[in-house]
């Protein structure tokens, strides 16, 4: 609750154990775990006489009664991110209009390092999942994108042009071979991590031209009624499946145009660029979506490097993720039906449910048998059968 | 030479069309004659006479035969005086003189006509070359007006040019300058928004410290269950001690990280080696063989030692695992030049296909088109005989199979008159050969018979004979020769048994002796083994086995006699009785 300045605790194993934090009125700007679950860290504006007003991060331990505190923490996207083995936290901070990076040992939280970066404004920092490498980058009116080691070393900068809108987007290959960079100019870079040069860039044109590429378009059906079956008053199977309409993929022939949506030129934040990207868990394919062709998802085979599959769909997609353990991708478009895309094929797989059900975002669960899709208000568990390989 | 003078000569008679030229004046030479002479040129044919008569007239004959003489004689020609200085003319001499002058003539006016025809070709080449010249102008006039043209057009075409490269030019300056602006809006920007901030921060922390309510100050925080941590340990003090194992827990991280890379990359260099040490190898077996000319063979010999050394070299390397700059240069420098000799192998086979090169090259691999296309056109005809054989072995088979019914039972009685003339024959043969053996045996039995008679006749001897000898025996002597004869005696009265036996046998009726034919010879023959072996054991002697054979003999005769009503059937055993018989 941030507007009230608390954060609230429930435990899942003991339902009687409740812990809140109060943070007062100095304003909560942002709330996190910690990757051992026992710290929460509470970005807050904090004051006092003698300093100038900044933020800072409260870190407070759920095992013991000690908080630390971290200072200067800069409220970007992605200020504060772990390593994967949550040994390491990274945190950008500012000060006097200069950008810098802190790490911290996440077991005593004790500074390790601080350095400043070469950037106008730091936009967002990563992590590579082999927790020695970290990406930052700066905000889209520059181009640039700093590569720092664990110990705070500069390894490599890279910027691929200079004046247009910049980077919008990034993504770390699973594996941390490969570093992916969607930008406005609607073009995906990989770096790759032995030189971190770019290896290849792909391009997400409006219309697909490539015989090799495989586009699935969504398209509606609406279920034939039998007349003689209707009874009144009509039951509540049948009342949802006469005005749901069903929709199902089908393979379109290339050449295909998919729908562009000129950006507005003189407004701030165009939808224009890669604004979305995720490589699968197995380091094979990578899903990107180009916000100015929204209602389209574009899946590259990182092997070969050429794209594999277009996923069009009939409304804009609001997010998509990877299951955590096999090539499968979910993606949801505010309507109540989850998609899924995998090698093998692509399903359309309706929520059932009264009313509808406005998938927003989701996410799946560690072991990728089930995923969580959430709407505005509501949640709701989708479990997945496994096929039993014998 | 004598001068001349022109002096004119009074008007000649008759006519007077002569036109005189005078031409020259010559001065006298010193022995030259007062007479005053004329050179005239060659009048035109209507005045010869005149002209002639112009000249020597009856009055100065003499001066004009010396004249002449003189003349002649300074041409070199003798004198036509007789004699030095007398008056009488050497006609011989004159005539030659003539024919000399008219040879000279002749010779003169060729001459004259070959100039004459010089001149005209001379002529006629001038007024070709003037027409060439006057062409060639024209034509030098065409093409400086071209020129002149085209010159206008390359000025133009260049004055275009540099008007696109100015206008590019521009551009390019106008986009620098566009981006200079950027680039300086932008720091401008960045400066601004940096101002910006400060006063933002300043300007918050003002309205806190105005809007701060002091009690908010305590933030507390009250646990009443503490939860464990993840790990299970407790919590540490911060000291250098944490701080200095923290850095090193990093740099381990950072080191773990760094070998496993190095790692991967190692492994993927030694199979990058391996891939490329195989290409090498098979870039080596692609090369030509060095059974080539002997300069090739040189040179491939060479590098081939040199790839050998190579080879070698690397294979030793790799087994120590050298990853050093030296080692993989030099097989990047192998791989190259193999690279290349391989090139240029596979361009020269390509040039040989083009120009279908044949004859100078030995090699067997190499097939000049010529001789492939020489090739294939005798396989194809080959092809086409064999096709055509098969085509009419199918013709040939089909009528075989499906002609017509009365062509097939043609052939079919055509067939079965042959076979049945074959037979006939074969059973013609048949009937002689079995008539041939019955005379035979005819011939045979009534030898038999005549035999049997006559042993009948020669036993009836022998027995009397041997009835007298024994009573004589026995009147005379009583030990000598006792073993035999009453043995001899003995078979005697067995055979004698025996023939009425036999005859017995023949009365009675043949059918009879048809049916049983086979059992009774069968007997009869056992019977006569059995008396001749019995007959063999009482006497080893010569004589009784005589009596056998002439024993089976008689058996024989009867058998067959026998037998004779039974037919052919019993061919075979008549057979076998007749290798007995001797």
């Amino acid at each position: 609750m941030y507007k009230r300045g608390i954060v609230q605790v429930w435990s899942l194993e003991q339902p009687d154990w409740h812990c809140k934090i109060d943070e007062g009125s100095a304003g909560l700007v942002a709330s996190c775990w910690s990757p051992d679950g026992r710290h929460i860290l509470n970005t807050t504006e904090f004051h006092c006489s003698l300093s100038l007003c900044q933020l800072r991060i409260t870190v407070w331990s759920l095992c013991t009664k000690s908080v630390s505190y971290i200072k200067y923490p800069k409220a970007c996207q992605q200020g504060v991110v772990f390593t994967k083995d949550g040994r390491y936290m990274a945190v950008a901070e500012r000060r006097d209009c200069k950008d810098f990076i802190s790490i911290f040992v996440c077991s005593n939280w004790q500074l390790l390092r601080h350095f400043d970066t070469e950037t106008q404004d730091l936009f967002g920092i990563e992590w590579a999942p082999n927790g020695c490498v970290l990406a930052a980058w700066d905000s889209c009116l520059e181009y640039k994108l700093l590569l720092y080691s664990l110990d705070g070393r500069l390894l490599s900068s890279y910027r691929a042009y200079e004046w247009p809108l910049g980077i919008k987007s990034v993504a770390w290959s699973p594996s941390s071979q490969f570093l992916a960079i969607g930008s406005f100019d609607e073009k995906v870079r990989i770096l790759n991590h032995v030189t971190w040069k770019k290896i290849t860039e792909f391009e997400h044109p409006a219309t697909i031209a490539s015989k090799k590429t495989i586009v699935y378009k969504e398209v509606e059906k609406s279920p034939s009624v039998e007349t003689e079956r209707l009874s009144f008053p009509p039951t509540k199977a049948l009342a949802s499946s006469l005005f749901s309409t069903q929709s199902k993929y089908e393979i379109s022939q290339v050449p295909v145009s998919l729908q562009y949506i000129k950006p507005v030129a003189d407004r701030a934040n165009p939808k224009v660029g890669v604004g979305m990207l995720a490589f699968s868990a197995d380091n094979c394919f990578l899903a990107t979506k180009n916000d100015s062709i929204p209602n389209a998802v574009w899946v590259w085979d990182i092997r070969r490097l050429k794209l594999l599959v277009v996923l069009e769909q009939l409304c804009p997609i609001q997010g998509f993720q990877w299951d955590p353990r096999q090539p499968r991708l979910a993606l949801c478009t505010g309507t109540s039906r989850v998609f899924l895309w995998s090698p093998a094929g692509c399903v359309a797989v309706q929520v059932p449910g009264e009313g509808d059900f406005q998938i927003v975002s989701l996410s799946w669960h560690s072991s990728g048998d089930s995923m969580v899709l959430l709407s505005k208000d509501n949640c709701c568990v989708c479990y997945l059968e496994r096929e039993e390989v014998k | 030479m004598g001068d001349w003078k022109t002096i004119t000569v009074p008007v000649l008679s008759s006519d007077s069309k002569n036109i005189f030229q005078y031409t020259s004046e010559r001065k006298r030479s010193p022995t030259s004659m007062n007479s005053q002479v004329l050179r005239l040129p060659l009048p035109s044919s209507k005045n010869m006479h005149s002209f002639f008569s112009a000249f020597c007239t009856e009055e100065n004959i003499e001066q004009s035969i010396s004249y002449i003489d003189r003349e002649l004689t300074t041409l070199g020609f003798p004198s036509i005086y007789a004699e030095s200085k007398g008056k009488e003319l050497n006609l011989i001499s004159i005539i030659n003189c003539i024919n000399e002058l008219l040879a000279l003539q002749h010779k003169n006016l060729r001459a004259q006509e070959e100039v004459e025809m010089q001149h005209l070709k001379l002529g006629s080449d001038m007024d070709h070359l003037q027409n060439c010249y006057a062409k060639l102008k024209e034509q030098l006039e065409l093409s400086k007006r071209e020129i002149v043209g085209l010159q206008e057009r390359d000025r133009q075409l260049q004055s275009k040019n540099r008007n696109l490269h100015q206008l590019l030019k521009n551009e390019k300056d106008e986009v620098q300058k566009l981006q200079n602006i950027i680039s300086s809006r932008a720091t401008q920007y960045n400066h601004d928004m940096k101002r910006k901030e400060r006063e933002y921060n300043k300007l918050k922390d003002r309205l806190r410290q105005l809007v701060m309510n002091k009690k908010d100050k305590k933030i507390a925080m009250e646990v009443l269950n503490y939860v464990g941590r993840a790990d299970g340990k407790r919590g540490a003090w911060r000291t250098d001690k944490t701080e200095a194992r923290n850095e090193e827990e990093m740099y381990k991280v950072l080191l773990s990280d760094y070998e496993q890379r190095q790692k991967q990359l190692l492994v993927e260099n030694a199979e990058l080696k391996k891939v490329l040490q195989q290409m090498k190898k098979e870039i080596i077996s692609l090369l030509p063989p060095q059974k080539q000319k002997p300069k090739e063979r040189s040179e491939d010999g060479l590098v081939l030692s040199d790839l050998e050394e190579d080879i070698g070299e690397l294979n030793k390397e790799n087994m120590w695992e050298l990853s050093c700059e030296t080692v993989r240069e030099q097989l990047t420098n192998s791989i190259r030049k193999q690279w290349r000799m391989l090139k240029n192998h596979v361009e020269k086979l390509d040039n040989q296909v083009s120009r279908g090169h044949s004859g100078a090259w030995n090699e067997k691999d190499v097939i000049s088109r010529e001789d492939h296309e020489l090739e294939t056109e005798k396989l194809e005809l080959e092809i086409q005989q064999c096709k055509e054989m098969i085509k009419t072995q199918q013709q040939l088979l089909q009528q075989q199979l499906t002609c017509d019914d009365e062509t097939t039972l043609l052939l079919q009685d055509c067939y079965l008159l042959e076979e049945r003339e074959r037979l006939q024959e074969e059973w013609r043969l048949f009937q002689e050969q079995k008539k041939n053996f019955e005379k035979e045996r005819r011939s045979f039995t009534e030898a038999a018979i005549r035999l049997g008679l006559e042993r009948k006749a020669f036993e009836e001897d022998r027995g009397m004979w041997l009835k007298q000898q024994f009573l004589s025996m026995t009147a005379d002597c009583k030990h000598s020769e006792n073993v035999t004869t009453p043995s001899a005696f003995l078979r005697s009265s067995d055979q004698d048994n025996w023939l009425v036996k036999s005859t017995s046998q023949q009365r009675k009726p043949p059918s009879v002796l048809n049916g049983s034919v086979s059992a009774e010879p069968c007997q009869t023959s056992q019977y006569i083994t059995h008396n001749s072996v019995e007959s063999k054991k009482i006497a080893g002697d010569s004589m009784p086995n005589l009596w056998v054979e002439s024993d089976d003999k008689e058996e024989t005769g009867e058998c067959t006699k026998s037998w004779e009503d039974s037919g052919v059937g019993t061919l075979l055993c008549r057979n076998l009785h007749m290798e007995q018989l001797p």
